[in-house]
This record gives C-alpha cells, sequence and structure tokens, in this order.
C-alpha cells in the first residue's frame, strides 16, 4: 500500500516537474558561449542549432540608414506573427555580433524598441524565433561615428 | 558606485500598455581604455526581466553592446488600470535593481 502511495507521490512529482520544464521563460538561461561568439554564424549556431532560417520581410524592422553615432543606434521590431518565442538582435561586424535575445510568453508583447551600439557600418540581423522555424531580416546600417572606441 | 534604479513610464490605450523604461547603467563592455591606457572591466546588465501583475511575460539577455543607461519600450496586451508592470535587471557583477509601474485608467 505504501509502495502504491510513493508511486503516486512520485509521478505527481515528476508532472509538477515537467510543467517547470515547460514553462518557457524562467527555464531559460543566458546562452554565454552565443554572447561569447565571436562570429555571427557561431552565435546563431550556438542559439539555435541547425534551426531552418527563412529571410522574410514579414515582421516590421526599423534601425536607422545612417546611425551618426554608433553608441546609440535605435532599434523598432514589431510583428504579429502568432507563437514567437524569441527575438534576437545581431550585429555583424562587432567584437561580439550577439547584442540581445528577448525571450516571450507567446503572444505578450508585439512591439519593443531598444538602443544598441555599433563599432563600425555593419548589416543587423533580427531573429524572430517561433516553435519550428527562425525568421531573419537583415538591414545594413552605416555608422558615421563608432561606438566602441569611447 | 551607485546605480540609479530603473525608471519606468507607461499609458493605456484600450487594453494595450505601452511602456518606457530606462535603466540607468554604465554598460562598459570591457574593451575600452581609460586615459592612462589601463583597461576598464566590463560592467553590463546580463538579464532583465518584465512583470505583468507579477507574472513573467518577458525576458531580456544583453551583451555589452547594449547601449550605456539602456532604454527599452514595449507594449503590453491585456492590461488595465491598477495593473502593475515591473522591470528588474541583474549585472556582471552580480548588482541588481527593479523598477515598477501602476498603470492608471480603467479598471
Amino acid at each position: 500500500m505504501t509502495g502504491l502511495l510513493t508511486r503516486r507521490r512520485f509521478a505527481q512529482a515528476m508532472v509538477a516537474l515537467a510543467a517547470i520544464g515547460s514553462t518557457p521563460l524562467r527555464a531559460l538561461a543566458r546562452n554565454k558561449e552565443a554572447f561569447e561568439a565571436k562570429m555571427p554564424d557561431e552565435a546563431l549556431k550556438a542559439l539555435f542549432g541547425d534551426k531552418p532560417m527563412e529571410a522574410t520581410d514579414a515582421f516590421e524592422f526599423k534601425v536607422p540608414e545612417i546611425a551618426e553615432d554608433g553608441s546609440i543606434v535605435p532599434v523598432t521590431i514589431s510583428t504579429d506573427m502568432p507563437g514567437v518565442k524569441s527575438i534576437s538582435l545581431l550585429v555583424d561586424a562587432n567584437p561580439n555580433p550577439l547584442s540581445a535575445r528577448f525571450n516571450f510568453m507567446p503572444g505578450a508583447v508585439t512591439e519593443f524598441k531598444t538602443r544598441i551600439k555599433m563599432g563600425e557600418s555593419s548589416d543587423v540581423r533580427a531573429v524572430i524565433e517561433t516553435d519550428d522555424k527562425l525568421y531573419v531580416s537583415t538591414k545594413n546600417v552605416k555608422v558615421t561615428l563608432g561606438g566602441c572606441g569611447g | 558606485m551607485e546605480i540609479k534604479p530603473p525608471k519606468i513610464r507607461g499609458r493605456l490605450k484600450g487594453d494595450t500598455a505601452s511602456v518606457k523604461c530606462l535603466m540607468p547603467h554604465p554598460m562598459e563592455t570591457g574593451v575600452r581604455k581609460d586615459l592612462d591606457g589601463n583597461p576598464i572591466p566590463a560592467h553590463y546588465i546580463e538579464t532583465v526581466t518584465c512583470t505583468h501583475n507579477g507574472e513573467v511575460f518577458m525576458t531580456a539577455d544583453w551583451g555589452p553592446s547594449v547601449s550605456k543607461d539602456p532604454y527599452l519600450g514595449f507594449e503590453v496586451k491585456g492590461a488595465k488600470g491598477g495593473d502593475v508592470i515591473a522591470v528588474s535587471w541583474t549585472d556582471n557583477l552580480g548588482n541588481s535593481s527593479s523598477g515598477e509601474l501602476t498603470l492608471k485608467g480603467k479598471k
């Protein structure tokens, strides 16, 4: 009898554990390897493995064409794509290309803005992660004054 | 060094809250040098957590290439008057800070 009870307890504990595991936000630790990567492709691989990636214009990704001050480059991303799990920002020419990664409860946020630093003119990529695919939008930003030299 | 807590402002439009948050922080990259040529150690916000009435809806992992005194603007769906939006951060030296906002408007 007691054996049965513990087995049930055990099963309950496993269900509880599974529930914690599927909570998408708290479970994610900061991906150190991706942030330390020197090349954009390395960073993407560390973040997403071999998930298929598709170039798209289906979401809005706003950066200035010419940034006078590379230390404050405004970025706006807005999307109404369903099931967006995360959005990552990469600056190809920065020493560590991965700048930021935002994780969302699906459907909670449709637009956000932030500001990033750029050492020199470069492509900037926004990568949207959904359950089964990655969508990437690339924009080129010309920087008049670099933001990393101080 | 004293770092001030994040400042949060926001307003409701229908059931969507547009929130703006400014987090005072040096965001040192670790590659800059001071006037004597000594490297300035990296000091930057690593993780940001945003909650709506205590429930996490967005987290962010940042590298040092997010601008100094980071700005974060976002829209929260399904918000109403009296709801609390909070933003907290932790940096690479283990400091942390947080700020919150109670939305004004129809409950």
